[in-house]
């Protein structure tokens, strides 16, 4: 059914990732991480087609732009790398467009999905999104989106701290963050509360339940924030004793000064 | 957007025949003066219900599954593609019966004029249910507009009237009104599209690739780095700009050579010997054709969808 379930049959849950502008590297490991698992779980085949021509082209559930921010306070420019996949929005228009009833949000827990046996590949849903977060699967005549890993995340053949979408799993910086955005005493929550983190698009309506933190003020220098770097280096590891390393060590003590 | 070529064929040919049957039932409800004999009430229904159906076909072309569209029919209450779908499926029942009650010599009678009334009735509806089908889109300010339904409602009609102007004096049975309603249904045309698109010119272009990165906070934001190397699906569907370079001249064509070649040759069947007529709503029937779909054409070319805001154009 693509009408949206009736606020008194959600349970509350609103399951979502929150993705820190700050620490994001740019690494592009989650949409690696999401491909890989994607293309043999729920979303399978999730295949490219001319993977290896000159044109190819294919469905990925999550793309990491890298946009150059220019700022007024005479700083250099920033960059910040912007991951950008569906953001499971609790008023989403993707789902109420949909005529067979093959996308949905569920009830218990706010993820949307598309239901791949019976998807006609319309691309109807693909318009009504503001984020992108739809790609048509030419070779499998369907459209996909993420899932939240739903079948890691209640998948109890996997390790407890492998229950986690793996985009969140294979972030290398730490950048993304996974929870229940509903409750407002969990990490996540308390994340965004802390870090101000903020909606894409907030005038679509579409409430989107991702959060995007915004990249810190930056130290100008002229303040001091922190303990000061030391002024000479210190002898990395144990000395070995041999003269040579004693030659170093009193160098380095001399030029200390 | 990009346009897909099956859905503009879809759209103006089953509006055209839409616009035919429509005109065919109200004729039955106000008592116009058919030609006798099967033979038109074939011919008509042929025309009208072939270019709906033929419509229809080429509208499951672009699906990635044609073979589940029937699943398209459930939800309704949501959904206006599917309510298109259950109302382009129902017009069928009373436009059918409509048609048997004509051949088989019912014509003029109440049922045969009710279901005129109702097949006409459908027929909007399933018009402006494919108006709706863009028009509910708030991702794309040029579909999201009052106006988008109504216009998809007026073309369906003037088409339609050329169509039935051509097959009444086909006939033998036109009147000067019959061309004189086309006329009218085109100028129509021209001008609500005229105010369209006056309109989508002038709305504020106020969303900036900083609103939707929410990096405008920051200060003015610029794509650095695509996300991939090669364009994707959403930039393939969504950001489609072949025609939008010669929207200018394209939408005079639409105009000039469309609506206007169109109103001509509707006019010199009053200026010329009455027997070219056939040959010249011929000739405005094909003006029409041209016009309404560049201007299907151009309405997905001129749309231009939020989501390249994140690929690097500064505003939409």
């Amino acid at each position: 059914m693509t009408s949206l379930p009736a606020p008194e049959e959600r349970s509350g849950k609103k399951l979502g990732l929150v993705i820190d502008l700050d620490t994001c590297v740019g690494c592009h490991a989650c949409a690696v991480s999401c491909k890989e698992w994607n293309t043999q779980g729920y979303s399978a085949p999730l295949t490219d087609v001319d993977a290896y021509g000159s044109d190819p082209v294919g469905a990925w559930l999550n793309r990491i732009h890298s946009y150059e921010v220019e700022t007024a306070d005479g700083q250099p420019n920033r960059t910040v790398h912007f991951p950008r996949s569906c953001l499971h929005c609790e008023e989403p228009a993707c789902v109420t467009v949909c005529p067979t009833g093959a996308s949905y949000k569920r009830a218990e827990d706010g993820i949307v999905l598309v239901n791949p046996d019976t998807c006609i590949g319309c691309k109807l849903c693909s318009w009504a999104c503001p984020y992108g977060a739809r790609e048509y699967d030419p070779s499998h005549g369907v459209m996909k989106k993420c899932t939240l890993c739903v079948d890691r995340i209640y998948n109890e053949h996997l390790e407890p701290e492998d229950r986690q979408p793996a985009c969140v799993r294979a972030c290398p910086a730490g950048a993304r963050h996974y929870g229940d955005l509903g409750d407002p005493e969990s990490a996540v929550s308390k994340l965004v509360a802390e870090r101000e983190g903020y909606d894409l698009l907030p005038q679509s309506g579409y409430k989107p339940v991702n959060k995007y933190l915004p990249p810190r003020p930056r130290r100008t220098g002229a303040e001091s924030d922190g303990p000061k770097a030391p002024k000479a280096l210190e002898p990395l590891g144990p000395a070995d004793g041999s003269l040579t390393e004693q030659f170093f060590m009193w160098a380095d003590k001399v030029l200390s000064r | 957007m990009h346009p897909a070529y099956s859905v503009i064929f879809f759209t103006t040919a089953s509006g055209a025949g839409y616009g035919l049957l429509a005109l065919l039932g109200l004729g039955a409800v106000f008592g116009v003066a058919f030609p006798q004999g099967p033979l038109f009430c074939i011919v008509a229904f042929g025309l009208s219900l072939g270019l709906i159906t033929l419509g229809l076909l080429s509208s499951t072309f672009h699906l990635g599954h044609p073979e589940r569209a029937w699943r398209a029919f459930s939800q309704w209450r949501s959904s206006w593609l599917s309510r298109e779908g259950v109302a382009a499926f129902a017009t069928y029942v009373p436009a059918g019966l409509f048609g048997v009650l004509w051949l088989a010599g019912f014509e003029g009678g109440v049922a045969w004029k009710i279901l005129g009334f109702l097949s006409a009735a459908l027929a909007v509806i399933t018009v402006w249910c494919t108006g709706m089908i863009y028009g509910c889109l708030t991702t794309i300010r040029q579909w999201n507009h009052a106006l988008v339904a109504p216009i998809y409602v007026v073309l369906s009609g003037a088409t339609g009237l050329v169509l039935f102007a051509l097959l009444m004096q086909g006939f033998g049975s036109g009147r000067a009104w019959h061309v004189g309603f086309a006329m009218a249904g085109l100028v129509a045309a021209a001008l609500i599209k005229s105010v369209y698109w006056r309109s989508i010119d002038q709305a504020p272009r106020d969303l900036t690739i900083g609103d939707a990165t929410g990096l405008g906070r920051l200060g003015k934001v610029r794509q650095l780095e695509a996300p991939h190397t090669q364009t994707n699906f959403v930039q393939r569907e969504m950001g489609y700009k072949v025609a939008r370079k010669h929207a200018r001249k394209l939408r005079l064509m639409c105009l000039l050579l469309g609506f206007g070649a169109c109103f001509v040759a509707c006019g010199l069947t009053f200026l010329l010997p009455a027997w070219t007529a056939t040959a010249w709503l011929i000739v405005a029937a094909c003006a029409a054709a041209f016009a309404v779909v560049v201007e299907r054409w151009l309405f997905f070319a001129e749309a231009e969808h939020v989501v390249n805001l994140f690929y690097g154009t500064p505003q939409a």
